[in-house]
């Protein structure tokens, strides 16, 4: 496998996923709200650097794969008192993402 | 004439016209040195003295991201009301959109949504401030407020509605968060009343605020 050209997909759009629930320290793009939260990947983005790695002047290779991953507010927060069928969706690379 | 002491406008002047009316001096805006701004210009001058960047360089980039506006989008989007074949490609690929109109196609890959009867989006980014600037000039200080960042995520309706933005309760709210890699362009609803209008006239209607969804495009 070549590094430049990053870790192949292992999600496809409709899939559910949940997010790691993990608070390693350091420079992490994935907001603390999404943690441990299940969603349904929207759409694959691409593969990028991993910011974890290219904010420390790492190469932030190999690349990872990017998802955009749509969540119900409800999941995200119980007590939501808008419609039922609001959404929030966040970018998730794939090493923050595990099969639901 | 406005001025900025904060006594009451309804004194009467007895103290009087003889002697000086004295404001008190507002302090200036550039006298602080904070760690980040030493930091920049620490940075900034040992690259300018190791001749990496000269500083007409550093002015250069900085006239050129003022002189980008909410324009450079509303032009995007009224294309994308008068035109179907640009909706489309505008939608699923918004960078080779751009160029297509002959504008730089931008530094991040666009993500497009659009605004129908069903579904209003939202743009955010909780993190920071990630914007699609070469559409929209820089963000407004609104959305890089902590206040804005922290309630769009999880109250988008109550923050509409202080933007005077009513969005019905059946229609679905999307938000969106810049987290990562993306950069997004809310493509708002065309208002009624305007069918026929030209795209120049159309473009007018387009506002900033509304294709970060904060609000509606205009109405004719």
């Amino acid at each position: 496998m070549a590094a430049a050209e990053g870790i192949s997909p292992q999600f496809r759009t409709g899939d559910r996923v949940a997010v790691r629930a993990a608070y390693p320290i350091g420079h992490v793009r994935t907001p603390y709200y999404i943690r441990g939260k299940h969603g349904v990947i929207e759409r694959l983005c691409g593969a990028y650097g991993n910011p974890e790695e290219l904010a420390y002047a790492r190469p932030g290779l190999p690349k990872q794969p990017l998802y955009r991953v749509r969540f119900l507010q409800r999941e995200i927060w119980p007590a939501y008192e808008g419609n039922p069928a609001d959404t929030v969706d966040v970018e998730i690379f794939q090493h923050w993402l595990q099969p639901d | 004439m406005p001025h900025d002491h904060d006594h009451p406008h309804d004194h009467d002047h007895r103290h009087g016209h003889d002697q000086p009316h004295r404001h008190p001096a507002r302090p200036d805006q550039d006298d602080t040195i904070t760690q980040w701004r030493a930091m920049e210009i620490a940075v900034r001058e040992l690259l300018i003295d190791k001749g990496i960047l000269s500083a007409e360089e550093v002015r250069r980039q900085v006239e050129e991201m003022d002189n980008r506006t909410p324009l450079q989008g509303a032009r995007v989007v009224a294309r994308a009301w008068t035109d179907p074949e640009y909706k489309k490609l505008l939608l699923s690929d918004g960078n080779a959109a751009c160029e297509a109109l002959g504008m730089e196609g931008g530094p991040y890959k666009l993500v497009v949504v659009e605004n129908t009867e069903q579904v209003h989006n939202v743009i955010v980014c909780t993190l920071c401030s990630c914007y699609p600037r070469w559409l929209l000039g820089l963000p407004p200080d609104w959305y890089k407020s902590r206040n804005y960042r922290s309630r769009a995520i999880n109250e988008p309706r109550d923050v509409l509605r202080e933007f005077g933005t009513a969005v019905p309760d059946q229609v679905t709210v999307r938000v969106h968060d810049s987290t990562a890699d993306m950069r997004y362009l809310v493509l708002p609803k065309r208002p009624a009343g305007t069918e026929g209008w030209a795209e120049e006239k159309l473009a007018a209607l387009v506002t900033r605020d509304s294709m970060i969804g904060v609000a509606f495009a205009q109405n004719p």
